[in-house]
C-alpha cells in the first residue's frame, strides 16, 4: 500500500458518494410516480445533505459528537475496501471478514453516538436497530459460510471473477436461488428498509436514533446513511450478481437491485420488531442452512 | 496599516457573504417541517403532502422532531398550555428556522378572539416569518405559501429567527407575561 492507493481510496469514496447520492435521488422520483406524484428532483438528496451541513447545531455531550464521527469513520473506512466493477483502491484487502468487521465499528459508533444523546427514544431505536443486525446477520452469514466453503475464497473481487468465467448463468443468485432469496431478505434488512424499518418508524419513535440529531451532526448521519448503502448493495452486487467486468456493467446492476429494493420496500407494511426477528430465524434461517448443507453435502450448483 | 486591517475585514464579510448566498440556496430548495397539530389546521397537510398537491416537488418534507426540521408550522389557535410547547419546539430547532402561522388564529385569534384561554396573536411570542390567511387554508393557499417562503429565503428575507436571538428580552418578557414561567432547557442532561 503506497500514496498512490490511499489517492485511489478517496476518489472511490467521492465516486460511492455520488453514485449512491443519486440513486437515491431517482429512486425518490421512482417512489414519487410510484404513488402518482411528481416527485422532487434528481438531485434533490444533494441539496439535503448540504443544506443540513449547512446548518448550526447542538452537542448533546462529546460521546453524541464523537459516536458520530466514529461512524461516520467507519462506514467510510469501509467503503474504502469495496471494489467497483474491476477497479480496487486497496487490492487483496477486499475480503468479506474485514468488511464485515469494519462495518461494525460504524454500526456501534452510531449506537454509541445515538444513547449519548439520552433521549429515551433513541435508546429504543438502538436497541431495535442492534436487534434488528442479530437477526438478519445470521442467516446471512450462514449463506456465505456456505458460498466460502464452495469456491475457496472469501475475497468479492474473488466471487466476482469465479461467476464472470460462466456468463448470467454463473451467477449466483442463479446457481443457489435459495441462498440469493435470503441474501435479499437480508439486504432489505441491512439497508432498514420495510418490512424491518421498526427502528426508524418516524412516526412511533420519532425517528428513533435520529432523534436528538440536527444540523451538521444530522448531515453527517446522512452521508453516513449513503455510504452504508453503497457497502451494503455492493456486497449483494459481487457475491451474488457476479459483480461487473467494467464499471458501466456494475454501476446499472448497482441501480437495479437498489431500485428493486426498494420499490419492495414501498409495497411492504412494517413489522413490529419481534416479528421481523422471529421471522428472520424461522423462514431465511431455514432456507439458508437448507442452502448451506445442499452445498456441502452434495456440491449441488458449485461449478 | 489601518486599511490592510479594513481590507480584510472586508474580504472576510464578502467570503461570508457569498457562502450565505450559496447556503441560502440549499435551504430554499430543501425545507423540512415539523409541523404542530394545535387547531383545526393540521387537518390541510395531508393533501399536501400527498399525490394531489405534493410538495415533495418543491423539495419539502416531514420530519419526525424538531430539531431535524428547518420550518416549523403551526396549524391553528393556541392555547396557553400548547403556546408553551410550541417555544419549546421553536428552540430546540437549528438556526436557520422559519415559522409559518396557519390561519386567522394566529394572526388575531380568529373566532377565538375573545376567550379566556388562547393567544391571539402568535408573533407576540416567536417570530413569524410568513401568515395564512383563511379558516382554514385551502392546500392551493399552502402550496402558495410555501412558494413566498422560498422566495423569501432566496433573496434572504426570512430573517424571523435573527429577529428572535437580536429582541430575545422582548419575546421572552411577552412569553412570561402570558406564562408565568418559560424554561428552555436540555432536559436529559441535567
Ligand atoms: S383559523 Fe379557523 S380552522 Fe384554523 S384553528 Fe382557527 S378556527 Fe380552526
Amino acid at each position: 500500500m503506497n500514496l498512490m492507493n490511499l489517492i485511489y481510496a478517496f476518489g472511490l469514496l467521492l465516486f460511492a458518494f455520488v453514485l449512491q447520492t443519486s440513486i437515491t435521488g431517482i429512486n425518490r422520483k421512482v417512489i414519487a410516480r410510484l404513488q402518482r406524484r411528481r416527485g422532487p428532483r434528481w438531485f434533490q438528496q444533494f441539496i439535503d445533505i448540504f443544506k443540513a451541513l449547512s446548518k448550526s447545531s447542538t452537542s448533546h455531550g462529546w460521546i453524541f459528537d464523537f459516536g458520530v464521527v466514529m461512524a461516520l469513520g467507519g462506514i467510510m473506512a469501509t467503503a474504502m475496501f469495496i471494489p467497483i466493477g474491476p477497479l480496487q483502491a486497496l487490492p487483496g484487502l477486499d475480503n468479506i471478514f474485514i468488511i464485515a468487521y469494519v462495518l461494525a465499528v460504524g454500526m456501534l459508533g452510531m449506537a454509541m453516538s445515538a444513547s449519548g444523546s439520552g433521549n429515551p427514544w433513541a435508546s429504543i431505536g438502538v436497541s431495535r436497530a442492534l436487534t434488528n443486525m442479530l437477526a438478519y446477520d445470521i442467516p446471512f452469514m450462514v449463506v456465505i459460510f456456505g458460498l466460502i466453503f464452495a469456491y475457496d475464497t472469501s475475497s468479492l473481487s474473488g466471487f466476482a471473477a469465479i461467476q464472470q468465467e460462466g456468463g448470467i448463468l454463473g451467477w449466483n443468485i442463479i446457481r443457489f436461488p435459495l441462498g440469493g432469496l435470503v441474501a435479499m431478505i437480508s439486504l432489505q434488512g441491512m439497508l432498514g428498509k420495510k418490512p424491518f424499518d421498526s427502528f426508524i418508524a418516524p412516526a412511533e419513535i420519532a425517528s428513533g436514533p435520529m432523534v436528538e440529531y440536527g444540523g451538521r451532526h444530522l448531515g453527517m448521519l446522512f452521508l453516513l446513511h449513503e455510504f452504508q448503502t453503497f457497502v451494503e448493495v455492493s456486497l449483494i452486487v459481487h457475491i451474488f450478481f457476479g459483480g461487473g467486468a467494467t464499471v458501466l456493467e456494475y454501476v446499472v446492476k448497482y441501480a437495479l437491485i437498489y431500485t428493486f429494493m426498494n420499490i419492495v420496500s414501498n409495497i411492504l407494511p412494517r413489522f413490529k420488531i419481534d416479528q421481523a426477528v422471529t421471522f428472520f430465524y424461522k423462514v431465511p434461517l431455514a432456507l439458508a442452512m437448507i442452502q448451506s448443507l445442499l452445498i456441502i453435502v452434495t456440491g449441488l450448483g458449485v461449478a | 496599516m489601518f486599511n490592510i486591517v479594513e481590507d480584510t475585514q472586508k474580504t472576510r464579510e464578502d467570503t461570508r457573504k457569498t457562502w450565505e448566498k450559496i447556503a441560502d440556496y440549499f435551504r430554499a430548495n430543501s425545507i423540512w417541517m415539523k409541523w404542530y397539530c394545535t387547531g383545526c389546521g393540521a387537518m390541510e397537510m395531508p393533501p399536501t403532502m400527498t399525490s394531489r398537491f405534493d410538495m415533495e416537488q418543491l423539495g419539502m418534507g416531514p420530519m419526525a422532531t424538531p430539531r431535524q426540521a428547518d420550518v416549523l408550522l403551526i396549524t391553528g389557535y393556541l392555547s396557553a398550555k400548547t403556546l408553551r410547547r410550541v417555544i419549546y419546539s421553536y428552540e430546540q430547532m437549528q438556526d436557520p428556522k422559519y415559522v409559518i402561522g396557519f390561519g386567522s388564529c394566529t394572526l388575531n385569534g380568529g373566532i377565538y378572539f375573545d376567550s379566556y384561554a388562547t393567544m391571539t396573536r402568535l408573533d407576540h411570542y416567536i417570530p413569524v416569518d410568513l401568515y395564512i390567511a383563511g379558516c382554514m387554508p385551502r392546500p392551493e393557499a399552502i402550496m402558495n405559501a410555501f412558494d413566498t417562503l422560498i422566495a423569501m429565503i432566496k433573496k434572504g428575507e426570512a430573517k424571523g429567527w435573527k429577529h428572535y436571538q437580536d429582541n430575545y428580552e422582548w419575546y421572552n418578557a411577552n412569553q412570561i407575561h402570558s406564562l408565568k414561567e418559560v424554561r428552555v432547557k436540555d432536559e436529559f442532561h441535567e
